[in-house]
């Protein structure tokens, strides 16, 4: 039943597209389709959380090719990601509904944005490789017009190129995986693959491999990731918090599904792909963030990390799962699984609120904001919550799945491959690492955007954004502070899935009392979010009122003090570009061979002093650029074959049909 | 009735810590003062401070919003409650299970967060020099922290800090990799304290400043419960070193009322001695620059790491 309904509800998402086209020049398009797209969210969002057995729900349709079908399924993997889909699908349609209102041109997104819904529902039903691959071209098509909706901006159109690239290129890895998870007898269908005999340690090397490349590349694993910090805050933002919250989660699923799942069990080895890429990606995505003046850019390289950290928890997963430890892989699993949850509210809230902003003010750039706080509160509350949440702090739930990584990062001594045990430690610092400098990332975002004196007329003259916008931003702000308080029902949500693809679960959480969560045995660690935030409650309502008894009321307002150097102009606040500067010159140095370039002119020339950062993307430069070459300096040989004479033509099919007999000839 | 008196040992521990804070830097400053033979202020002259800002009329700057007004309180409240969680005079007490280290760490990870953000609301260019200083210290300080959770966590086999005392106390012996979260340890709560040589807390208008340039906007009772939550830190590191390093007098889990006088009486030494060794340690060492930083904390941190990988690869370090 759940089945039926999910997959009427997505053939329904497709006539909202449609009804999108016919709609487009009238008035109120955007409410409907916006609020149509809304329902079926949210009915979808329900037939994937509503009980039911455990037993995987199948329908199959003579569609596609003709010798397989389509076949669909609800397994507790896809229940759940349905689930995150489905939310963020809702929470950005309701928010669409205020938002589109500002659109110029509704017609290049109001026929994309429910296809781009149904293709990411689709990806996560898809039993088959055949109905899986038309998903995930519908998910990265309709997601690509998305992205070229406002096409007239040339860095738009850049980034449009660079997505389609990168969609292309990984589309074509995952077709050459599940070609070879088929085998030669063709059998493509998901259950087919599952009973077929496992190949050789080679062939799931190359498959993992192939998945790494394809799936990683829609997540934003490094360095594939160079498409996604353009086209993210290309898109219009209730898109970009769909792509960079929902789409990448799919990535992940498709990750999951294959590697977990389709592929057989898993070797040891096979984690240090994850692990390694997954460590490198938080690290470089984080710093990369930081030293960002476009808020939305910065979310985007955000998204990176949190990919990173996700991949991370996977590769433990896989490690302890390759060595039979149950336990430990079903805690690492639960990690990734509940991290995948969080990073899709928080991003997509804060997601809403940059585009809130961007509303507002007509500014994406962070330098030329501030003081937002006093001109938007409501959305300043909600974007700062959605900081802390992000940023691993208690108690709210992103600190939630970064502690369960790190109880699965001691677990794993155990490990009996030396490689693994020096190799895990290191990830283990690129965590911490990545965690602290996020916080870092997102007090910078929030002090220059939100706080401080205005730096630009538009800043000043923002306004509170409508009440579509907030209350979706309210919703996942709620739920961002409910999983981070009792998180054991999300967690006994994701043991069945966990029990089904790594053999091992966490002890059932809703039991214990007081609502902690105890990973493994209350003598070794328990955490309990809900006391500690009534404990921090109190203690502040308990200071605030012995201040009041014991000291003075009183209070009066005065230009600000700034150690007696008060400066009205708004110019002398610190810009992102000098509160990123000591992270710059320390880490930056590393990763970006940042430099800063101060030119003095010397006493009495009037010219003005210049400071300048010079920045290097070691990914564009050491991966992309050379292929770049590679491909044009091909091309230009090729080139020449363009202006033979008709005998050169001729000689050229003559040597090639010699060529292919020969192969012919000598082919065993 | 063992409700009862679990909930008193919990509430004396949070009464406890909160008063003996402000004490311990009375009596650091006091030290520190005998040490370079001046006479020093009185050990109780941190209260007097504290009541005397107290009384006094806070003056927010114009363009202060509801962030700043409501940080300290915050920043007091989340401290306090870390504070808390950390066994001073007996483990095992009745709310330890709702954080372990891992949790302890963060809740100064989210003070900090407000801290840095507080320093920015008003716009003046110290609180930006402050809270950006004050992030980069920590994206090192942070991670180096939790390396020594690992070494801590890895030789205990819990994050629990009750857990980890009472197997310190079980199995007294020397490790190498004992030494190295000490050191570690020791160096993260110099700079997380913005302590010398890392930070000056006495100095005023100075551009080097840290922790001092963030406050700077803050005036009478705000700036009196922001400087209580900096001695509870303070106490806070001390209380942790102790815990892990020298838990000798702990009373464990449902012990009499003997056995925590005593653990209290002990606790109240271990400190002193932390006091004494921090106040010597600064008058012999004089404030490095602050990109010298860094590498000082990177020290910890590779010590940290180091220490972990010793246990990844053998239990015996």
């Amino acid at each position: 039943m759940p089945l039926t309904v999910t997959l009427w509800s997505i053939g329904a998402l497709l006539g909202v597209g449609a009804l999108g086209i016919a709609l487009a020049s009238n008035a109120a398009a955007s409410r409907v389709v916006y609020g149509l797209c809304f329902g079926l969210s949210i009915i979808l969002f329900v037939a994937a959380v509503v009980p039911r057995s455990a037993v995987a729900l199948t329908a199959s349709f003579p569609l596609g090719l003709p010798w397989i079908g389509a076949h669909f399924r609800l397994d507790v993997l896809s229940a759940f990601f349905l689930a995150i889909v489905n939310l963020g699908g809702a929470a950005a349609s309701l928010y669409a509904i205020g938002y589109g209102a500002h659109e110029k041109h509704p017609s290049r997104i109001l026929p994309f944005f429910p296809v781009f819904l149904a293709g990411m529902n689709l990806v996560i039903l898809a039993d088959d490789a055949f109905a899986f691959l038309v998903a995930w071209e519908f998910m990265s098509l309709s997601s690509w017009a998305l992205v070229m909706a406002h096409h007239h901006d040339a860095e738009n159109r850049r980034a449009g190129v660079v997505y389609l690239l990168m969609a292309s290129f990984g589309t074509a890895a995952l077709l050459m995986a599940f070609g070879l998870l088929a085998g030669s007898v063709g059998g493509y269908s998901f259950a087919d693959i599952r009973d077929a005999t496992h190949g050789p340690s080679w062939k799931s090397g190359l498959v993992l491999a192939l998945v790494l490349l394809g799936a990683g590349s829609k997540a934003g694993l490094v360095p594939l990731h160079i498409w996604l910090p353009l086209a993210h805050p290309a898109a219009p933002s209730h898109v970009s918090a769909l792509m960079s919250g929902v789409m990448t989660k799919v990535a992940i699923y498709g990750f999951i599904r294959i590697v977990f799942d389709l592929l057989g069990p898993p070797e040891f080895w096979w984690s240090m792909p994850p692990l390694t890429l997954g460590a490198i990606t938080a690290m470089l995505g984080i710093l990369s963030a930081t030293i960002q003046s476009d808020l939305k850019k910065l979310l985007a390289y955000s998204t990176i990390e949190n990919i990173g950290i996700v991949f991370v928890a996977l590769g433990l997963a896989l490690a302890f799962k390759a060595n039979g430890m149950a336990l430990p892989a079903g805690l690492a699993f639960t990690a990734a699984l509940f991290h995948v949850f969080n990073h899709s509210l928080f991003k997509s809230l804060l997601f809403f609120g940059a585009g809130a902003v961007l509303n507002a003010t007509g500014e994406r750039d962070i330098e030329r904001l501030g003081g937002l706080i006093h001109f938007m509160p409501r959305t300043a509350f909600l974007f700062l919550g959605a900081c802390v949440a992000i940023s691993a702090l208690p108690p709210l739930n992103g600190f939630v799945s970064e502690w369960l990584v790190f109880q699965a990062i001691l677990l794993s001594p155990s490990l009996p491959q030396w490689s693994l045990k020096l190799l895990v430690p290191a990830v283990g610092v690129a965590l911490a690492l990545s965690a602290s400098l996020c916080a870092g990332c997102f007090v910078r975002a929030f002090g220059i955007a939100f706080l401080g004196r205005a730096r630009s007329t538009a800043a000043k003259s923002a306004q509170e954004t409508d009440l579509w916008s907030l209350s979706a931003m309210s919703g996942l702000l709620g739920l961002c502070l409910l999983a981070g308080l009792i998180p054991s029902y999300l967690i006994d949500t994701i043991t069945p899935a966990a029990k089904a693809f790594v053999g091992g679960h966490m002890p059932t959480q809703g039991g214990i009392p007081w609502l902690s969560i105890v990973p493994i045995a209350e003598s070794r660690s328990s955490y309990n979010g809900l006391l500690v935030f009534l404990f921090i409650v109190f203690s502040a309502f308990f200071a605030a009122l012995i201040v009041r008894v014991l000291g003075s009321n009183a209070s009066r307002r005065g230009p600000a003090w700034g150690c007696g150097y008060p400066d009205p102009g708004t110019a002398a606040q610190y810009t992102g570009s000098s509160f990123a500067q000591p992270i710059r010159r320390t880490l930056g140095n590393v990763a970006f061979v940042a430099r800063d370039h101060l030119e003095m002119p010397p006493p009495g020339d009037t010219r003005p002093a210049r400071f300048g950062v010079e920045i290097h993307d070691r990914v564009w430069d050491g991966v992309y650029t050379p292929i770049l070459r590679a491909v044009d300096f091909c091309a230009g040989q090729l080139d020449r074959t363009h202006f033979l004479t008709i005998q050169g033509y001729l000689g050229l099919v003559f040597a090639t049909l010699v060529a292919l007999l020969l192969v012919i000839a000598i082919w065993p | 009735m063992a409700l009862i008196y679990d909930l008193a040992a919990q509430s004396t521990q949070m009464i406890l810590v909160l008063s003996l804070a402000p004490l311990l830097l009375g009596f650091t400053r006091k030290v520190k003062a005998r040490l370079l033979r001046r006479r020093g202020p009185s050990i109780f002259q941190p209260y007097r401070d504290l009541l005397r800002l107290m009384r006094k009329e806070v003056v927010l700057a114009d363009n202060a919003s509801w962030l700043f007004r409501s940080a300290p309180y915050l920043i007091f409240a989340a401290t306090w409650v870390a504070a808390a969680l950390v066994p001073t005079f007996a483990t095992g007490l009745m709310f330890s299970w709702s954080a372990d280290l891992i949790v302890i760490t963060a809740l100064l990870g989210s003070v900090r967060f407000v801290l840095a953000l507080a320093g920015m609301d008003v716009g003046t260019s110290f609180g930006g020099i402050g809270s950006s200083r004050e992030m980069m210290f920590a994206s090192l300080a942070e991670p180096a922290m939790i390396t020594i959770v690992f070494v801590v966590a890895l030789i205990a086999g819990s994050t629990q800090l009750s857990e980890i005392a009472f197997h310190m106390l079980s199995h007294v012996e020397l490790r190498v990799s004992y030494g190295l979260a000490l050191i570690g340890l020791v160096i993260v709560a110099i700079a997380e304290n913005g302590r010398i040589p890392v930070d000056n807390p006495a100095t005023h208008l100075e551009l080097t400043m840290v922790h001092e340039a963030m406050v700077l906007e803050y005036s009478g009772r705000h700036l009196a419960v922001i400087e209580l939550a900096a001695a509870l830190k303070l106490l806070l590191y001390v209380s942790l070193i102790a815990c892990i390093f020298a838990p000798w007098g702990l009373a464990p889990h449902g012990a009499d009322l003997r056995a925590m006088t005593f653990g209290a009486a002990a606790y109240v030494a271990k400190v002193a001695v932390g006091g004494f060794l921090l106040a010597f340690f600064e008058i012999s060492t004089a404030k490095m620059r602050v990109f010298r930083v860094p590498d000082f904390l990177g020290a910890a941190l590779m010590l940290g790491l180091l220490g972990t990988l010793l246990r990844f690869v053998s239990g015996s370090f």
